[in-house]
């Protein structure tokens, strides 16, 4: 071990897990953008709107249930459970009207949607900070490399990581519905066209991707302040991740996330003011050499 | 019938000029400041709308511009003691340098991916802003930049962005009706036809995108004017979509549309504002409504609805647009 902290000081290596914890929460919150933009090929802007509800949410149940562990708990089962409600509202009573439309239209349309979420969840919850506490038996930390402290929570979020990316590769490529989604991606008129309901297949699809989203906000609730505008940044972080990752690629996410994750906690150590540069400068050079993202897009 | 049109249509103009020429005299001074306001809105709405609306390039991220004219001037000004005349000149170039950059970077790539890469350049321009405390001022922005006597009254910053509003719109008219313009249009409803009949298409893109930059950053300087503060949320990408829903609400195929989408949205804010803070709920709501019911927005549904049969094919025929999904 001593060896290894002579080539990498151990200050670094707990760095690199707090960054791989942070993409956890990235790919989970990108990887349903993808879906979405891969499938129904909409630029969901109103997915870091969803993000947001989901933290909110998580706040609300756990406070309901009396802000113990069993709260978060339950909020970890509920809250995306809510959200993917929401946007089943949104995808029958809107998008399904739209999916013909341009781009430019169906991201306004997105825009608009997030501007009245983020309103909404004013309107419900207030202007204030909420924080969710972190459930008992992640409270404290464990000493890792050196003896560093690193919080027990985000040792459960890198295993939660593992377990959504199974679970969502199983979901496209095993599942009846994940198969026929990757199919009407391709050709949206054929699929229609042997007979299957391809809008209630898009339908599932985007409630899929946006419980990913409320999944992100509850797992992310106990490791910030759960306030207006977390939808904001977090919005464009996902979209440049699925960007930098190749749209509607699933892997592609992850290894974005992964890039934007690390450039992100180790950019603060190097350069403590600009640290939250990196990130962006490291899509701009993956863009620059690969226009269309890393791994292949499903367009 | 057209030659009785066109009389009335100058008639409008002449009146809506001379109403706005002597506006200050009439009307409280905060109307005075949301109407200047309201017009360097129109101008950056307008800009954004030249390659959007008429050469068919996603430009998503347009504010950037806007802020990098507005910073430029004011950094120039507050930290290196320039006169204001010269850096309000260095500023829309700064900012059509800065396009002419980005371009140069995204134009290889169509539709959304370039509309997504100009938003990733324009959200890194926007961190280093954002960050950079020591020189830009960070999230507090720069405030009280000393302005020349002439517009530190609210009247002169008034008649400032009258005028140069009033020049941009009339030069980018021009460029929209000079053949370099038709050109561009050309390009925007069938690119690949553009490429066959020996047209560069690329380079007249890059153009289009330099002339946005350019009229975004004078729009950036007008509001330094206006309001003598400039911040970082002036390059976040929600100002840019705000910009293309005031484009899509005036009309985004018709050239007066922004500015008329501009001044429905700036009105409705500080209407609204002052009964509620749930402005954004309801800007989403008109929004929802526009994109379903009113796709060419309001001045594109009068066209649509008065202009007779043989006009409308002049006018560029929009209903057949469907930018080619790739």
């Amino acid at each position: 071990m001593d060896l290894i902290y002579s080539i990498v000081p151990p200050g670094v290596l707990c760095q690199v897990f707090v960054g791989l914890s942070r993409t956890v929460i990235l790919f989970i919150v990108s990887s349903g953008l993808s879906l979405i933009l891969g499938v129904l090929r909409i630029p969901n802007v109103a997915h870091g709107s969803l993000y947001m509800i989901g933290a909110f949410m998580a706040f609300s149940i756990s406070t309901v249930a009396g802000g113990g562990s069993a709260g978060f708990w339950l909020a970890l089962v509920g809250a995306p459970l809510a959200v993917a409600l929401i946007s089943l509202i949104a995808e029958r009573s809107l998008f399904q009207y739209l999916y013909e439309r341009e781009h430019l239209m169906l991201l306004l349309l997105t825009f608009a949607l997030s501007l009245v979420f983020g309103d909404l969840v004013k309107l419900v919850w207030g202007g204030e900070y909420k924080s969710v506490p972190v459930p008992r038996i992640f409270q404290g930390f464990v000493p890792l490399f050196g003896g560093l402290p690193f919080p027990l929570y985000n040792v459960f979020l890198l295993f939660v990581g593992p377990v959504v990316a199974v679970a969502l590769w199983l979901f496209v490529n095993k599942t009846k519905i994940g198969k026929i989604a990757r199919a009407a991606a391709v050709d949206r008129e054929m699929v229609g066209a042997v007979g299957i309901n391809v809008s209630w297949v898009f339908a599932s699809v985007f409630v899929v991707g946006c419980l990913l989203a409320g999944l992100g906000g509850v797992l992310v609730a106990p490791t910030v302040s759960v306030t207006l505008g977390m939808d904001h940044t977090l919005i464009i972080e996902a979209f440049l991740i699925v960007i930098m990752g190749g749209l509607g690629n699933i892997w592609g996410a992850l290894l974005g996330a992964l890039i934007f994750g690390l450039t992100q906690s180790l950019g603060i150590l190097i350069w403590p003011q600009f640290g939250i540069i990196f990130p962006y400068l490291a899509v701009v050079v993956v863009l620059l050499f690969r226009p269309t993202g890393l791994l292949k897009s499903t367009w | 019938m057209v030659k009785a049109k066109k009389g009335v249509g100058v008639a409008i103009w002449i009146g809506a000029i001379l109403l706005l020429l002597v506006l200050p005299l009439f009307i409280a001074r905060f109307y005075v400041y949301m109407a200047a306001i309201i017009m360097l809105f129109g101008l950056l709405a307008t800009s954004n709308n030249f390659p959007l609306g008429f050469g068919g390039i996603y430009q998503f991220h347009h504010a950037v511009f806007y802020g990098v004219g507005a910073y430029t001037t004011a950094v120039m000004v507050t930290k290196f003691g320039y006169p204001f005349w010269v850096s309000a000149i260095a500023g829309p170039l700064m900012s059509a340098f800065i396009s002419l950059v980005m371009g140069l970077i995204c134009i290889r790539l169509s539709k959304l991916y370039f509309g997504m890469l100009q938003i990733s350049l324009g959200s890194l321009i926007w961190v280093i802003v954002y960050r950079w405390y020591s020189f830009t001022g960070g999230d507090d922005g720069i405030h009280g930049i000393t302005l020349p006597d002439v517009l530190s009254s609210y009247s002169g910053a008034y008649y400032f962005t009258l005028i140069v509003t009033g020049l941009c719109l009339y030069c980018m008219y021009r460029i929209i009706k000079s053949p370099y313009g038709i050109v561009l249009q050309g390009i925007r409803d069938n690119p690949v036809r553009s490429e066959m009949v020996g047209v560069n298409v690329r380079l007249h893109q890059l153009l289009a995108l330099v002339i946005a930059g350019f009229f975004a950053g004078v729009a950036g300087i007008l509001f330094v004017v206006v309001d003598n503060t400039v911040f970082p949320d002036m390059l976040f990408w929600a100002l840019s979509m705000e910009t293309i829903i005031m484009c899509l609400l005036g009309g985004w195929l018709t050239f007066m549309g922004p500015m008329l989408g501009a001044a429905v949205i700036m009105a409705l804010r500080t209407f609204v504002s002052a009964y509620t803070v749930y402005w954004a709920l309801v800007l989403g709501i008109i929004m929802v409504l526009v994109i379903f019911f009113l796709p060419n927005g309001i001045l594109g549904w009068f066209t649509g609805k008065f202009s007779s049969r043989t006009e409308r094919v002049e006018e560029h025929e929009f209903k057949n647009i469907r930018p080619e999904t790739d």
